[in-house]
């Protein structure tokens, strides 16, 4: 803790996150936490999540309702000081790519060139680009029916119009383009401007052609993007920069309840940093066959040799035959784990000696990759049978609301703990892509041990999850301490990365040979 | 399948490959209008590379030819029921943007960046300069695995084009 305020800040959170346990987990809590208004944002418009946390970003959802008024708000705005229509205004807007300020500006320094550009020019009359010509061959068809009508944009590259409307209109139905179609020859960067496309977008097309047109705007601005969610409309704006990636992770929360990383559109993917992220799958793809084996859910008990099958999500395994309790991920003594033995998380570099010659090298880089993978992939596979068990859980704990008369309320810690169980499983699955890039140095330590907390407080939670159906109520007040713990044991992690990145104290290594 | 219009164009393209096709490029088969081959042959003698061979192309066109590019792989084997068979199968030019199991990664097959003037007589000029141009004997960098794993239509595939300059 640097000063009080963020211990103070921090204390806050902790009471939140019990909260969570009670209420169950929403976006909506973010609400309580408004502080009115920030730069950048309107006035009236809803901050839906404030910096509270150093891994937390400040983003803002916007509903379809959001994204025309604004556009409708600048137009008007713009529309007073061009002196133009606000039809003309919106394909300026559109034309400078949403840009207000340098749309202004260069109005100003040479309007004729900015209206020319944008297709408004007088040289873009409706005559000049329908043109009825003899001994014209269109180079699309290759027709050379005389006359024929033609088209042209300001390039001069002239088609039959029947091929310029079979053009766009593929461009609009099947690319879903509108406000950056190329001019079809080839080589041409040419853009089909409004006033041409008003004139080749058949009737039936022009609602979803506006549609399209509507969308440039989140599409144009940096700081707003889709939310990736299938069949989600909303759009979510957020302040961070694509050069600023290296030092922050900007994780968003729609309001659909996807959360992505809106520097790369990605899940989630706290605390890695997009670009490792990118490597690292690429990675996994490139080696699949080699870390195949891995994600079987069958393996052998390290004593006994019994096959062990997983089906819950928790990696303290017990096998049925000798009784032996050993990790499922590194397949050692389970009650090792915990105590100062602890090193399941940690890739144990083997002594330079024995990795002199190259082929030693080479595989302990593959050891090395396929540590860190094992526990990747396995925090992914966990994350999906807490999910399974989740869902079996829900049903008697239905059956159990009706015949041992609990509420539906009485029953939510469960709803919380998996969720719990998925964020956190979903964040330790991504400190191994990020661990495996890590270089080592003083700090290393301190996120390996972050790391191992979460991963305990995690494996004990998952337990719990596991018993016995009939048990479960007993055990909720400590099914919520272990739920909040973990969320606790979360946020620490994550906020020391972040604060780390941010000031650049962490270093990767840029191959990812890690030797 | 085609369409009317992909047709019209298509008609067109085949009166004048039938006529005459430019040096070192042979229309094997156009029996309808959504699979034609074609062969081509590196003209330039000093390149050992592609010497004495001849490299047989399969072109596939959607309803939206040539609004869309056509698909076009070099093809591996000949198609069952090859009359008279045929026992070898075909050369896949060695490029380090041709895979071994013939799918090309050339910037002007995709989407983004093909223009509807283009035509099967543009394509095949361009992969014969293609050729003749390179001195590598290389498969691109990630050969073995895309060959091995691909089950993917090249269409649906959107490659990061390794190198503009190759
Ligand atoms: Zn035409
Ligand atoms: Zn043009
Ligand atoms: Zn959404
Ligand atoms: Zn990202």
């Amino acid at each position: 803790m640097e000063s009080e305020d963020d211990f103070n800040s921090a204390r806050s959170t902790d009471d939140e996150m019990m909260d969570d346990v009670e209420s169950g987990y929403s976006d909506d809590d973010f609400d309580d936490l408004e502080i009115g208004e920030e730069e950048g944002f309107d006035a009236h418009d809803k901050i839906t999540a404030t910096q509270k946390q150093s891994y937390e970003v400040e983003f803002k959802v916007w509903t379809p309702k959001d994204i025309d008024e604004a556009q409708l708000r600048l137009i008007n705005e713009v529309k007073d000081v061009l002196g133009q229509s606000p039809e003309a205004t919106a394909i300026l807007l559109r034309y400078s790519r949403w840009n207000r300020e340098k749309l202004i500006e260069q109005y100003m320094d040479n309007q004729a060139a900015v209206l020319e550009g944008a297709g408004l020019g007088e040289s873009n009359s409706t005559e000049a680009r329908v043109q009825t010509l003899t001994g014209f061959t269109c180079d699309i068809c290759c027709d050379d029916t005389s006359p024929m009508t033609t088209f042209a944009i300001k390039c001069g590259h002239r088609f039959c119009i029947d091929c310029y409307k079979t053009y766009v209109n593929a461009k609009v139905t099947d690319e879903a383009e509108a406000a950056r179609i190329k001019c079809p020859a080839d080589q041409c960067n040419r853009i089909v401007d409004n006033k041409s496309m008003e004139l080749l977008v058949p009737d039936n097309l022009t609602d979803r052609y506006h549609e399209l047109l509507v969308r440039t705007y989140v599409d144009d601005l940096e700081n707003l993007k889709w939310c990736p969610a299938p069949n989600c409309e909303f759009a979510i704006q957020c302040k961070v920069k694509a050069k600023e990636l290296k030092k922050v992770v900007p994780t968003v929360h729609c309001d659909c309840g996807h959360d992505f990383c809106f520097g790369c559109a990605y899940n989630d993917h706290l605390p890695a940093p997009c670009d490792l992220v990118k490597k690292w799958v690429k990675k996994c793809e490139d080696d699949s066959e080699t870390a195949n084996w891995i994600s079987a859910n069958t393996k052998e008990c390290p004593k006994c040799a019994s096959t062990i099958e997983k089906n819950g999500g928790c990696n303290h395994m017990t096998c049925r035959k000798c009784k032996h309790e050993f990790c499922w991920m590194c397949m050692g003594v389970w009650s090792e784990h915990g105590t100062s033995w602890y090193n399941c998380n940690r890739f144990e570099e083997k002594s330079g000696t024995e990795a002199r010659d190259a082929q030693a090298k080479s595989r302990q880089s593959l050891e090395r990759y396929l540590h860190y993978y094992n526990r990747y992939a396995n925090h992914e596979q966990s994350a999906k049978l807490d999910k399974d068990i989740y869902v079996k859980t829900e049903k008697k704990m239905t059956q159990l609301q009706n015949h041992a008369q609990l509420s539906w309320i009485e029953v939510q810690f469960l709803d919380s703990a998996s969720k719990a169980l998925q964020r956190c499983r979903q964040t330790l699955k991504w400190t191994y892509a990020f661990a495996f890039y890590l270089e080592r140095n003083n700090l290393t330590e301190i996120f390996e041990d972050n790391q191992k907390d979460l991963e305990m407080a995690v494996e004990n939670l998952s337990e719990l999850f596991e018993k016995p159906t009939d048990q479960l109520e007993k055990m909720k007040v400590e099914m919520m301490d272990k739920t909040a713990y973990c969320n606790k044991r979360r946020i620490i992690l994550l906020n020391d990365t972040a604060d780390n990145l941010r000031k650049s104290r962490h270093a990767f290594w840029s191959n990812d040979l890690g030797a | 399948m085609a369409s009317s219009f992909a047709v019209k164009r298509l008609q067109r393209e085949l009166i004048k490959l039938q006529a005459q096709t430019p040096p070192g490029i042979t229309l094997i088969s156009a029996n309808d209008f959504s699979e034609w081959h074609l062969d081509i042959r590196v003209l330039d003698d000093t390149n050992p590379l592609y010497t004495n061979q001849t490299y047989r192309l399969r072109f596939t066109f959607s309803a939206t030819y040539p609004i869309e590019p056509p698909e076009v792989v070099f093809l591996t084997r000949a198609p069952n029921g090859a009359d008279p068979p045929v026992l070898n199968d075909y050369p896949v030019p060695m490029h380090p943007h041709v895979y071994s199991n013939g799918i090309i990664c050339l910037d002007l097959l995709d989407k983004q960046a093909w223009s509807p003037v283009h035509n099967v007589e543009s394509v095949c000029i361009s992969l014969q300069s293609m050729l003749t141009g390179n001195r590598k004997n290389e498969r691109p960098p990630n050969d073995a695995d895309f060959v091995r794993s691909n089950m993917r239509r090249p269409r649906d595939i959107s490659f990061l084009f390794h190198d503009e300059k190759v």
